[in-house]
C-alpha cells in the first residue's frame, strides 16, 4: 500500500497545480506518475517558552547553561540569518523567544558584556527591520545597532585566526565571538544540512575559511548534501567546526519547525487535487488565472506579504554533535516521505522564494542553485531520478537581478557562465579575482549584497545534480539564453518536455513529481540497492 | 595586475573643487589681497555656474583662472593646510576601507581628480600611496597664470587618460576598476571592465542600475 504522501496518478485524475516561480500552474502528468506531497505539519509545541527552559536546565552532554554563567564574563550569542524559515516566519520568531529566555538567564547571573551577532556568514547584511523581525522589538530596542549587528566577513580588524585543521585549512572567525568567555549559537535547524558544526564555523567565519569546503569537490562526493550521513560537504565542515569547538567554549540551542508554510486558507495548495472540497477547488482555480494575469510585482506581494506560521516542534541545547543530533532526526521526521525505486523522469515547480532572496527577486542562477542543487538533494538513500533520468521543471527563468542583493550575480551569469559551465575551472579561474573585488566588496559591507563568491558556490552548489542529471528541460521559460547559459533544453508544454525525455522513442518512462513547496525529502530505496 | 582609478571629489571626500580653492582665496598673503581675490571670484561665480550646465572643462579653466598671480611657493605651502583643513575633515567613512581593499586586491590605486595636482598628491599620501592624474597649474617664473596644462583632467578626457595610463602599464581595461560619483565621469566608467556608483546623483544610479554596475554609498561607516 501507498505511504499517504504518495499519490498514483489515474485516467481522471485532475490536473496537478505545481509552482512555477510565483505563479500557479496546472499540468497534465502521465497515467502511473508518482507525486509525492509533504507530511502533514508535526504537531507544535503546546508552550514552547517553556521547552526552551527545560532545554537549557536539561541540556545534552553540557552543564546547565546557568551552571556556565558567572558574574562579569563576556557572552556573545549568534543567531542564524533571515535565509531561514522560508517565507520568515509569523512573530513571535523562534528566535526572539530563545534569544529572550538567554538574556533573562544572563541577567539573573550578573552578565552585562552581552552582544548578539547575526550570523551572516558571507550571505547580504540583515536590514534593520528584518532583525526587528525575527528578534523582536524589545531586544532589538535595547541592543541595535552598538551590541546587534550583522557578523561582517570582510572586517579584517575583527577577524581572528583561530588555527588550522589537520588538513591545513585555516578558521577565521568574528573576532568577538573568540574572545568572549562564552559564546552562546541560537539555530533554527529549518532543513538538515544546516545547524551543527555549520552554525559557528561558517556562520561567523571568512571568505578564505569557507572555500576550503564551499567548492565543487565537496559538492560532487555529497550524496545527499541533505543527509549529513552522507554528506561531504557536511564532512568537511565538521572538522572547521571541531576545532571552533575546542578553541571556544560554546553552548549550543537548536530548534526545528514544523512545515506550516501557508496558513490555514491556503492549506489547499498541499493537498491532492483529486480530494479538493468544491470551495477549494475555486479558490486553487482563482489562484491559478490570478497569477497568471497580475503583474509580477502583485504576484510577489501575494505570497511575500504573510509571513508562515510555522510551529516549533523542538528545541535541544548542549554540545553540538548531540544537540544536533536530535534535530537533524527532527527534520526527517517531518520531511522524508519513503519511496521505493528511482524514476526516469523527476518533474518539480521551482517555487519564487529560495534562502538568498528573502524580499527579492528569485533570479536565474537561484533558479539553477534550487532546481540543481537544493530540490535535487532533498533525499536519503539514493537520488529521485536515476544516474541521466532527466529533470523538468517548471520556472520562467526570466534575466532579472535584484540589483541590491544580487549585483554579484549579474557578472558571473553574463560574463562567466558564456566562457564556461565547469564548477572547478570556474573556481580555478575566477572565484579569487572576483571574491577580492573592491567595489563588490564594498556592496556587501555598506550596502545588503551578498558576497561576491556567493555567485559561485550558487553554481557548485548544482554541481551533484549537473553530475547526477542527464538533461534538464525546462517548460515555462519566458526565454532561450538562460536556460542555454545553464545547459538546460526548454519546452513549450509539459507534453513536449515528456515527449522530449523519450527521445522520441516509443517507450514508457517513470515519472516522479515533487508536490514542493514546503519541503519534502524522499527516502528513496533501490530493490536489489543498486543506485542509478 | 589591474588599477583602480578613483575620482576622488564626491566619491572619496564630500567637497567638491570649489571649496580648497575658496579656502586659497581667503588666505591671501594681505587681506587687501584676499578681498581683491575674492571679489573677482565672485564676479566669475555665474559664468562658472552656467559652464557648470554645459562643460566640465570650461567650468574648470574658469575655477582656476581665480589662481592667476599666486606664487608656487605659497601655493605648495597653502596645499598642506587645504588638505588638513577642508579634505581632511570631509573624507568618507568608508573611504579607506574601499582603498585598502583595492590595495590588498592587488590592483594599483589611482587617483584621478580635476583638484590641483599638489593637494592630490596629499591626499595619495594619507591612503599610503597611490597613483595621481589631477590638474596641473601653468607656471610662468614661479608664478601661476591661471591656466591649466594640458590635458585638461575632466570629463572625456579622463576616459583617455585612464586608456592611456593602462596602456602604458601594460594593464587590460578589463581587469581595471573605476569609481565616480557623477554622471560626467561616465566616459571613464566605461573604458574599465569594472565601473562602480559611489554616493551618486541622481542620473548615475539610474545609469548603474540599469547596466547592472556596482552601486553604494561611502557615507557610512562599513
Amino acid at each position: 500500500m501507498n505511504h499517504p504522501c504518495l499519490v498514483t496518478l489515474e485516467r481522471d485524475s485532475a490536473p496537478r497545480t505545481l509552482f512555477s516561480g510565483d505563479r500557479l500552474v496546472e499540468v497534465d502528468l502521465p497515467v502511473g506518475t508518482r507525486v509525492i506531497y509533504p507530511k502533514p505539519p508535526l504537531e507544535p509545541l503546546r508552550d514552547p517558552d517553556a521547552a526552551i527552559r527545560y532545554a537549557l536546565n536539561h541540556p545534552l552532554g553540557s552543564d546547565p547553561l546557568y551552571a556556565r554563567l558567572r558574574p562579569g564574563m563576556k557572552v556573545t550569542i549568534a543567531v542564524d540569518d533571515i535565509s531561514l524559515p522560508l517565507p520568515p516566519m509569523r512573530r513571535p520568531d523562534v528566535r526572539e523567544r530563545l534569544v529572550t529566555i538567554v538574556l533573562e538567564q544572563l541577567a539573573d547571573h550578573g552578565i552585562e558584556d552581552i552582544e548578539i551577532i547575526i550570523a551572516t556568514g558571507v550571505h547580504r547584511r540583515m536590514k534593520a527591520h528584518e532583525i526587528r523581525h525575527i528578534l523582536g522589538d524589545r531586544i532589538f530596542d535595547a541592543y541595535w545597532p552598538d551590541r546587534l549587528y550583522n557578523h561582517d566577513a570582510e572586517d579584517t580588524a575583527n577577524l581572528v585566526e583561530v588555527g588550522r585543521t589537520p588538513h591545513g585549512e585555516k578558521l577565521v572567525l568574528n573576532r568577538r565571538a573568540v574572545e568572549s568567555d562564552l559564546l552562546i549559537y541560537a539555530n533554527m535547524n529549518y532543513v538538515p544540512m544546516n545547524g551543527g558544526y555549520k552554525s559557528v564555523a561558517v556562520g561567523l567565519c571568512n571568505y578564505e575559511s569557507l572555500r576550503s569546503h564551499h567548492n565543487p569537490h565537496s559538492i560532487r562526493a555529497s550524496d545527499s548534501y541533505m543527509d549529513p550521513a552522507r554528506s561531504q560537504l557536511a564532512n568537511d565542515i565538521e572538522r572547521m567546526g571541531r576545532l571552533a569547538h575546542e578553541k571556544l567554549d560554546i553552548f549550543t540551542i537548536e530548534t526545528t519547525i514544523n512545515n506550516r508554510m501557508f496558513d490555514r486558507s491556503l492549506d489547499f495548495l498541499v493537498k491532492n487535487e483529486d480530494e479538493l472540497s468544491s470551495r477549494e477547488k475555486a479558490l486553487l482555480k482563482a489562484l491559478v488565472v490570478s497569477t497568471a494575469k497580475l503583474p509580477q510585482p502583485a504576484r510577489h506581494a501575494i505570497f511575500d506579504r504573510f509571513p508562515a506560521p510555522y510551529g516549533m516542534t523542538g528545541v535541544w541545547a548542549g554540545a553540538v554533535g548531540e544537540v544536533h543530533a536530535r534535530s537533524v532526526e527532527r527534520n526527517f521526521e517531518q520531511y522524508c516521505v519513503p519511496i521505493e525505486g528511482q524514476a526516469d523522469v523527476l518533474v518539480y515547480g521551482v517555487p519564487y522564494i529560495s534562502p538568498y532572496n528573502v524580499h527579492a527577486f528569485l533570479n536565474p542562477l537561484l533558479v539553477q542553485v534550487l532546481a540543481q542543487g537544493y530540490l535535487f538533494n532533498m533525499y536519503r538513500g539514493a537520488p529521485l531520478v536515476k544516474k541521466g533520468g532527466t529533470l523538468i521543471l517548471l520556472h520562467p527563468c526570466t534575466d532579472k537581478f535584484d540589483h541590491e542583493q544580487h549585483a554579484p550575480y549579474v557578472d558571473f551569469v553574463h560574463r562567466l557562465l558564456p566562457e564556461t559551465r565547469d564548477a572547478v575551472e570556474l573556481r580555478d579561474r575566477y572565484e579569487e579575482k572576483y571574491a577580492r573585488d573592491p567595489a563588490l566588496i564594498q556592496m556587501f559591507r555598506t550596502g545588503h549584497a551578498y558576497h561576491p563568491s556567493h555567485p559561485f558556490f550558487m553554481w557548485y552548489w548544482g554541481e551533484n545534480g549537473r553530475q547526477h542529471l542527464g538533461r534538464v528541460i525546462v517548460v515555462g521559460a519566458d526565454n532561450e539564453y538562460i536556460p542555454k547559459l545553464f545547459g538546460w533544453e526548454t519546452a513549450p508544454s509539459m507534453e513536449d518536455a515528456l515527449y522530449r525525455a523519450k527521445n522520441g522513442e516509443n517507450r514508457s518512462l517513470s515519472v516522479t513529481a515533487l508536490h514542493v513547496p514546503p519541503v519534502i525529502m524522499g527516502d528513496v530505496t533501490v530493490p536489489g540497492g543498486a543506485a542509478g | 595586475m589591474a588599477a583602480c582609478y578613483f575620482d576622488v571629489d564626491g566619491t572619496l571626500v564630500r567637497t567638491n573643487l570649489i571649496q580648497p580653492t575658496v579656502y586659497y582665496l581667503l588666505n591671501q598673503g594681505t587681506p587687501v589681497q584676499t578681498a581683491l581675490r575674492v571679489g573677482k571670484a565672485l564676479f566669475r561665480a555665474p559664468r562658472m555656474a552656467y559652464a557648470e550646465l554645459l562643460d566640465r572643462r570650461t567650468f574648470n579653466e574658469l575655477l582656476y583662472s581665480a589662481y592667476a598671480g599666486m606664487s608656487e611657493d605659497r601655493l605648495a605651502v597653502l596645499a598642506d593646510e587645504v588638505f588638513d583643513s577642508v579634505l581632511k575633515p570631509s573624507l568618507f567613512p568608508a573611504a579607506r576601507d574601499l582603498v585598502d581593499k583595492s590595495k590588498a586586491a592587488g590592483h594599483e590605486v589611482v587617483f584621478v581628480s580635476g583638484a590641483l595636482d599638489w593637494i592630490v598628491r596629499r591626499l595619495a599620501e594619507h591612503f599610503g600611496g597611490g597613483g595621481v592624474i589631477a590638474n596641473r597649474l601653468e607656471m610662468k617664473a614661479g608664478i601661476a597664470t591661471g591656466k591649466l596644462l594640458k590635458p585638461v583632467v575632466a570629463g572625456p578626457e579622463k576616459a583617455r587618460i585612464v586608456r592611456d595610463h593602462a596602456r602604458e602599464r601594460g594593464y587590460d581595461l578589463d581587469d581595471c576598476f573605476a569609481f565616480s560619483d557623477s554622471y560626467s565621469d561616465v566616459p571613464m566608467l566605461s573604458v574599465v571592465g569594472h565601473p562602480a556608483a559611489v554616493n551618486p546623483d541622481k542620473r548615475l544610479a539610474l545609469l548603474a542600475k540599469a547596466y547592472s554596475w556596482p552601486l553604494f554609498d561611502l557615507t557610512a561607516h562599513a
